[in-house]
């Protein structure tokens, strides 16, 4: 692994060297390592790129790296990624994907990942996408996570883009049985004429289970956004979802959330914010001595923290 | 030393707010007070550098900073505690604090500043500066972010608005202590007596205009008995004469 690989796991995974536990890197379209642990088994899969991770029932405590770091220019890399969680366990998973890019050609990653989550487990799930090399060269990720929550079961998602990345189509459906709860906590930054389009599809299907979708972002320069979120409530049940946006210069943000109410006693709520800084955050942090310039830097890092 | 001469502030093109503004300040604790809607809160904004005056001079330290940004004064050494604290969605109040201190600090040093302001430190630095906070605990974290910044002129607009009774011998102690530490000149907006009590010197204005300017001996005797009079300095002395 050379020098530029290694920064771009350290931006996605947080990793400077092999993790502790279960991880597959993939790099360049390729499997680059890969751990199973006596309770983690991570197996290819045979038909189409991509792997299988099964993690046992009971299984707490343990967590899961699948980086994916592209270097080369003019690679299309998609990939189908399948986790079957176990009843009661309470697990990490940390996925990313880094492109590094200046070889004029297009670079892209398409990762497809469904979760089955078993009856009463826990899942946090961390996933972040970064890209870096020249102006020339796109880098583009398309991310699609799919969900199945069985009942009782609770996975929060943090979802994180804030550089680099030119063109994004993130897809993100679940299926809620009763009790069962998910939590998503989006943020994207994009900034020269760089596009993210973020799509929420969330069925509330069991008795007493809930959603909350929380994105924010920030669209600098002449960057273009599109949050668009539907919950359906088809049993009694709380959704929640909030878009959170500022733009900055000529960048432009649509919100288009959509609420169905299938049951009497959905609970759904929506709101959207959109708006360019407050003046009077810039002003309270120009009076603590920061220019302008490093008021607006202070208040974008905060808001996407 | 902070000097106005001649100051004037004319809103959108037509509303006189201030008239001819003079006034020199070098004491410890100097009391602006007066009724609502006279110009109170506009002449802090006027030194904070958040308004620019029409007319007239601020010298602080002799150095001209009419045209200053408010950087460039806060870098001088103005701080400005605001009457409506501002909110910042994922700005934590260790980062405000941080920022306030100009350096990096030791969370026990930022902590210090909290519990200062009544603040219990451990529950507070790393809450969101959002909605979730109440107006009284924002009111304490502006103050506390002054008390950071440590500078020689420190302007508070209504700073004991949202604080409760039981903590208000508190407040007086913190600047108090301010004054110990910057032995700069403390600028408060306010209508408590209890604050005029403690200053040195006591502003009043009035309609845009210094109406009256002395020691607090010169000056509380005769707004308390201006505002017996039916003269009404300000609702909360008139209540408490009742």
């Amino acid at each position: 692994m050379d020098e530029i690989q290694r920064t771009l796991l350290k931006e996605v995974a947080d990793l400077d060297a092999l993790p502790v536990g279960a991880y597959n890197i993939r790099s360049n379209g390729a499997a680059a390592g890969r751990n199973s642990t006596a309770n983690i088994e991570i197996v290819p899969k045979e038909d189409k790129p991509g792997i299988e991770i099964y993690i046992k029932p009971g299984t707490k405590k343990e967590s899961v790296h699948i980086p994916v770091i592209i270097t080369q220019t003019g690679l299309t890399d998609l990939v189908y990624n399948d986790f079957y969680i176990g009843e009661d366990c309470d697990v990490t998973i940390i996925a990313g994907c880094g492109i590094h890019n200046c070889g004029g050609e297009l670079s892209q990653h398409d990762g497809i990942h469904t979760f089955y989550i078993g009856k009463n487990s826990k899942l946090r799930y961390v996933e972040k996408h970064y890209g870096s090399g020249d102006e020339v060269s796109k880098r583009v990720m398309n991310p699609t996570t799919i969900v199945h929550l069985d009942e009782g079961a609770n996975m929060e998602m943090e979802t994180t883009q804030i550089a680099g990345i030119d063109d994004t189509d993130r897809r993100t459906e679940g299926d809620l049985k009763a009790g069962a709860m998910l939590v998503v906590k989006e943020k994207i930054l994009t900034t020269g004429v760089q596009k993210a389009k973020t799509y929420f599809n969330v069925d509330l299907n069991g008795e007493g289970c809930s959603a909350n979708i929380i994105s924010r972002s920030v669209a600098k320069e002449n960057s273009w956004q599109h949050f668009d979120s539907r919950i359906n409530g088809n049993a009694p049940c709380a959704g929640h979802s909030e878009c959170d946006s500022i733009i900055m210069d000529h960048g432009c943000v649509t919100a288009s959330p959509q609420l169905t109410a299938n049951d009497i006693d959905a609970s759904l709520i929506h709101e959207a914010a959109i708006g360019k800084i407050a003046g009077e955050q810039l002003m309270k942090l120009m009076t603590l001595g920061l220019t302008e310039k490093e008021a607006e830097e202070q208040i974008v890092n905060g808001f996407l923290k | 030393m902070l000097e106005l001469k001649n100051v004037g502030f004319v809103a959108d093109g037509e509303v006189e707010i201030l008239k001819d503004v003079s006034l020199t300040i070098n004491e410890r604790f100097v009391a602006i007070t007066g009724p609502n809607g006279g110009g109170k809160s506009t002449l802090a904004k006027l030194i904070a550098g958040i308004y620019e005056p029409t007319s007239g001079q601020i010298l602080l330290d002799g150095v001209d900073i009419t045209h200053m940004s408010i950087t460039d004064r806060a870098k001088l050494g103005v701080s400005y505690a605001f009457q409506q604290p501002v909110r910042f969605k994922g700005l934590q109040v260790r980062d405000l604090i941080r920022l306030a201190a100009g350096r990096k600090i030791t969370i026990t040093e930022a902590c210090n500043y909290l519990s200062e302001v009544g603040l219990c430190a451990r529950d507070y630095i790393d809450r969101e500066v959002n909605a979730s906070l109440s107006g009284g605990e924002l009111k304490r974290i502006e103050i506390a972010m002054v008390l950071a910044r440590g500078t020689k002129l420190s302007v508070f607009d209504e700073p004991e608005a949202g604080i409760d009774l039981w903590s208000f011998q508190n407040l007086i102690h913190v600047f108090e202590k301010m004054y110990e530490e910057t032995r700069g000149s403390i600028l408060i907006i306010s209508h408590q007596e209890r604050i005029l009590n403690i200053a040195d010197k006591i502003v009043v204005i009035r309609d845009g205009e210094v109406t009256k300017y002395g020691t607090r001996d010169e000056i509380l005797p005769e707004l308390l008995e201006s505002a017996d009079a039916g003269n009404v300095a300000c609702d909360v002395l008139t209540q408490k004469i009742k």
